[in-house]
């Protein structure tokens, strides 16, 4: 996730870690020992992360892509070990997981295209532009909303958008009418809930881009809007991307908005809870939920020689 | 990394992961409660219990400190209580599969799957003294007993009935037509109860209006049956405003007049109408589909006497008056009826009216083998359900 | 770069409009804590304090906000160590499979919660058969929550100067120390905002929670997930998501405050005045 912080920071105070009292060489032999083999000291550090991520993580995934392969007994309900394609096929074939894929898609782009148009300006101002008194002002402001629940956001959303609700109460006058409980009304919401999630990485992007560099920039003459597009924007397209990795796939696997908000509005994830929780399906849930697994791995590998990845 | 070599890691995992689940997944083998076997006595409490219920059906005070039925049951047999509340009657299936808990409040369409499933244990009523008052028109019934073994104390049971907004829909509604084929007169303002299991309202509509499809019981549709009830309920979809899966949810809709008409809860009606919404309920001359609450012991349970304990306190009078009142629904015990704190309760709820119940088709897992007794076809069962509403949804 | 007056205040405009943007519904929260209506009505009919009495009655919340906290606490703390170690070793090493260790440790964030909790879920409880209880939720969210550390971790590791590691070696300082007393206080910011943002996440997550929490155990989120669903609990919710917010101002702003005083060495690289510039959250 993003928020890198600038390391260091006001020159002039605290101490350098230097020069704090190293002790004399020690004759601790296991310390000696890692010192003189770096491959050892390799094992020692990527044994407990890499293995907990394997162990944990990859074969709960690897069992997941296995059991879309078997089916469920009818009768008692409980997963029999018998091969079969017949999950996969029905969700490939089937209209409607289509349809509801292609929709989950357009949700998670609209959501990622209007947080990413909504944090650029803003990130801007407040690394660029605000007064450094401002700017630490700001910076609580937009992190303030992440520690409200989701819930409670989801569930504020869904009071403004109801029929004689906020947003009608105070767009009436000036003619805007609410979107009602629909897709609208997801794509709102969340990009709403997941802003934060992409100010975050842009921002610290913004705070990497050298004034200096802007202002050479400037003194060769170009228009502000140039050295945007020609200095700023190259500099920053890895944090933006960061962004949107984590915009696009909160958005992807989302089901509690759409049950809040999103009136009749089918997503992946509700198919998949539907599935899972409804009808005890898991091969079948694990079959649907390998499209939001492929498509977040294909976003993944396209944007991975950008360097998107070292910024999340 | 090159494609190969990820292929190749994968490929391992796979292996590992196949040989891991290989022995902890059960090869499909049936161990149905068939054959096992009710207790024949109640020993002293183990000390502890732990319970799978709906929401508001057992509390011990700490959402509400005037709300607390579980201290007394502590209290008199020193089996202290855990409780994990469930949403749906999927997710209630779901969590009791992991042999984690020992009483569950499973409603028609879960008690089936749990008893097929081999999942919860025959109970001897005999041994639960409350049991003889509970109403007779909830004993012995389809979802609470399989091959004349009782599975467990009924609970509570309710209608879902037909709302509306007074002011906004005129004439007062009396059929399930006004949210089916005349669902076009409130256009975007219909709502219906998000889960597969409304599948049987349509069924039931259709039941009284297409006599031609021979349908006996809204839980035993046959493909052609429920492709019927499908397409009545595509074409409720293109007039429904939200699909609601909690009753507050659906209650603000009203109030807001975001919905005028569908189904509902009695409970919802009472907050709607509490906080002064203008709506009104009917049971519509087709009757209604409903739930009728079996309270269940697991098949694993390491505490059987305190899950028996349990049982028979919350169907007493008191505990009984307490969970019907405070959830918003009909106990199973009329002896309640005299100590509920609203002493309509029980007329609002139309408590014993048989005649009420009679029309009332209660949620029952549709399975293959007919409901109805056709034993010439196969009927479609609940994962087709499942697969069928999120086709209905798109 | 030099905006002209005008471009500055189209954008301070903007950045006010985005804020009413942010902190509308988050308004409309805290006037729904007092009212009267059980369903939000609006306008409100009427103001109450009644929901704000029921929150600190409640023994429930309190228990869900500690349970919550527990979590958070040592899933933090269990990615601290596990985040640290693997930007360590990808930052300071060569070696096979590098590539696809970076690409776990963004995957369990990047995939779906729901994907993340079945899978979970059915590892946990089918494979390997424990019961689900807060240690599976810990070792869930140690598990999504260690690439926020070990993220901030190696960007640090990247801008440090790896020369002051080195003198400690040749002044004899074993592997240990050198670590203690040179390179961790340089990271000391960096896991400061990894640590805020893991607590953060897993503090407010909802669907990997609800496939791995065990019979009878409740976070706050899952606390708020089931009492939304009654009627006499749902403006309670408000209460307690109100009193959240106005919480989160303490960590945040001792983030501030600590990201402040603690000083790295690489910043020379980047100028002293954009170092005097740093946030952190």
């Amino acid at each position: 996730m993003a928020l890198q912080t600038q390391p260091g920071t006001r020159p002039g105070r605290g101490t350098a870690p230097g020069t704090a009292v190293v002790p004399r060489a020690r004759t601790n032999t296991f310390s000696a020992l890692l010192h003189r083999h770096p491959r050892l000291r390799l094992a020692g550090l990527l044994t407990a992360p890499a293995g907990w991520l394997v162990l944990v993580y990859v074969a709960a995934l690897a069992a997941l892509l296995i059991t879309a392969l078997w089916t469920v007994d009818t009768f008692t309900g409980k997963v029999t070990q018998s091969w079969t394609l017949a999950n996969v096929v029905q969700v490939v074939t089937d209209p409607v997981y289509q349809i509801i894929t292609l929709r989950t898609l357009w949700i998670a782009l609209a959501v990622t295209v209007i947080d990413m148009v909504i944090a650029l300006p803003i990130s801007f101002f407040i690394a660029k532009v605000a007064t450094e008194r401002w700017q630490k002002l700001l910076v609580v402001a937009v992190l303030m909303p992440l520690w409200a629940s989701y819930l409670v956001k989801a569930y504020a959303w869904r009071n403004v958008l109801a029929e004689g609700g906020l947003l009608e109460w105070l767009g009436t006058p000036l003619g805007l009418h609410s979107p009602g409980y629909s897709e609208t009304a997801v794509i709102l919401t969340l990009s709403y809930i997941w802003l934060p999630y992409m100010i975050l990485p842009i921002h610290a992007g913004f705070e990497r881009v050298p004034d200096s560099l802007l202002e050479a920039s400037g003194d060769l003459g170009a228009k502000p809007w140039t050295t945007m597009r020609l200095v700023m924007l190259p500099i920053l397209v890895p944090s933006i991307i960061a962004g949107t990795i984590f915009t696009f796939s909160l958005s992807l696997g989302d089901y509690i908005t759409a049950q809040i908000v999103g009136g009749t509005t089918q997503m992946l994830g509700t198919v998949v809870y539907a599935n899972v929780g409804a009808a005890n399906n898991l091969p079948f849930a694990s079959a649907v939920s390998l499209i939001p697994i492929a498509i977040v791995m294909i976003y993944l590998f396209v944007v991975r020689r950008t360097g998107a990845l070292e910024n999340l | 990394m090159g494609p190969k070599k990820s292929l190749k890691v994968a490929g391992a995992l796979a292996v590992a992961a196949l040989a891991l689940s290989a022995c902890g997944t059960s090869g499909g083998g049936t161990s149905g409660g068939g054959n096992a076997v009710a207790k024949t006595s109640i020993g002293d409490g183990e000390g502890q219990v732990s319970i799978l219920a709906w929401p508001g059906y057992v509390e011990d005070g700490s959402n509400d400190p005037k709300v607390n039925w579980v201290k007394p049951f502590e209290e008199q047999t020193g089996c202290k209580v855990s409780f994990k509340p469930f949403g749906t009657s999927d997710e209630a299936v779901t969590l009791m599969r992991t042999g984690q808990y020992d009483v569950i409040s499973a409603s028609g369409d879960a008690s089936l799957r749990l008893i097929a499933g081999g999942d919860v244990q025959p109970v001897n009523v005999g041994l639960l003294k409350n049991y003889a008052d509970v109403y007779p028109f909830l004993k012995d019934k389809a979802w609470n007993t399989v091959d004349g073994k009782n599975y467990g104390m009924p609970h509570g049971w309710g209608a879902n009935v037909l709302m509306y907004r007074t002011d906004k829909v005129s004439p007062a509604p009396t059929s399930w037509s006004s949210v089916f084929t005349d669902a076009g007169k409130n256009a975007g303002k219909v709502t219906a109860y998000d889960s597969p299991i409304y599948i049987a309202d349509a069924a039931l509509y259709l039941m009284k209006h297409k006599p031609e499809l021979g349908i006996k019981n809204p839980y035993a549709l046959d493909k052609d049956q429920l492709a019927a009830a499908v397409s009545l309920l595509k074409d409720q979809r293109k007039n429904v405003g939200e699909y609601w899966n909690d009753v507050v949810k659906s209650v603000q809709s009203f109030a807001s007049g975001g919905t005028v008409i569908g189904t509902t809860w009695q409970v919802g009606a009472n907050i709607a109408k509490a906080d002064g919404a203008k709506v009104e309920t009917v049971l519509p001359e087709e009757g209604a589909t409903g739930w009728s609450d079996t309270w269940m012991i697991g098949a694993k349970t390491k505490n059987p006497n305190c899950s028996y304990k349990w049982l028979d306190y919350i169907a007493s009078p008191k505990a009984n008056a307490q969970v019907a009142e405070y959830f918003g629904e009909s106990p199973a015990n009329p002896l309640a009826c005299a100590l509920t704190e609203d002493k309509n309760h029980c007329a609002t709820y139309h408590s014993g009216d048989a005649s009420y119940a009679d029309k009332i088709w209660y949620w029952t897992t549709p399975v293959a083998t007919c409901l109805d007794g056709r034993k010439d076809t196969t009927c479609t069962d609940y994962s087709e359900w499942t697969k069928a509403w999120t086709e209905i949804k798109g | 770069m030099r905006l002209s007056r005008s471009a500055k205040s189209v954008l301070g405009v903007l950045t006010a409009l985005v804020l009413l943007f942010i902190y509308g519904p988050l308004l409309l929260v805290v006037v729904n804590s007092f009212n009267a209506d059980r369903t939000f009505g609006w306008p409100p009919k009427g103001f109450t304090l009644e929901w704000w009495g029921r929150a600190f009655e409640s023994e429930g919340v309190r228990q869900a906000l500690m349970a919550s906290l527990g979590v958070a606490v040592v899933s933090t703390a269990v990615s601290l160590v596990l985040g640290t170690l693997l930007s360590l070793a990808l930052q300071r090493y060569k070696f096979f499979g590098r590539d696809v260790v970076n690409l776990l440790v963004i995957l369990p964030i990047a995939l779906p919660g729901i994907v993340t909790g079945i899978a979970l879920n059915n590892m946990f409880t089918t494979i390997l058969g424990v019961s689900l209880s807060m240690w599976t939720v810990i070792i869930a969210h140690a598990t999504f929550c260690m690439v926020t550390v070990f993220n901030n971790v190696i960007a640090r590791l990247r801008r440090m100067n790896g020369g002051l590691e080195e003198a400690s070696f040749d002044l004899g300082a074993g592997v240990f120390t050198t670590f203690r007393l040179v390179t961790f206080p340089q990271l000391r910011s960096a896991l400061l905002a990894g640590g805020l943002l893991a607590f953060a996440l897993s503090f407010d997550e909802i669907i990997v929670t609800t496939f791995t929490i065990g019979a009878g155990e409740t976070t706050l989120p899952i606390w708020i997930l089931q009492n939304l669903f009654r009627p006499n609990q749902a403006p309670v919710v408000n209460v307690v998501a109100v009193v959240l917010i106005l919480v989160s101002i303490v960590p945040i702003w001792l983030a501030q405050r600590l990201s402040a005083d603690s000083v790295g060495v690489g910043a020379g690289r980047d100028g002293a005045g954009r170092a005097a510039k740093a946030t952190a959250g």
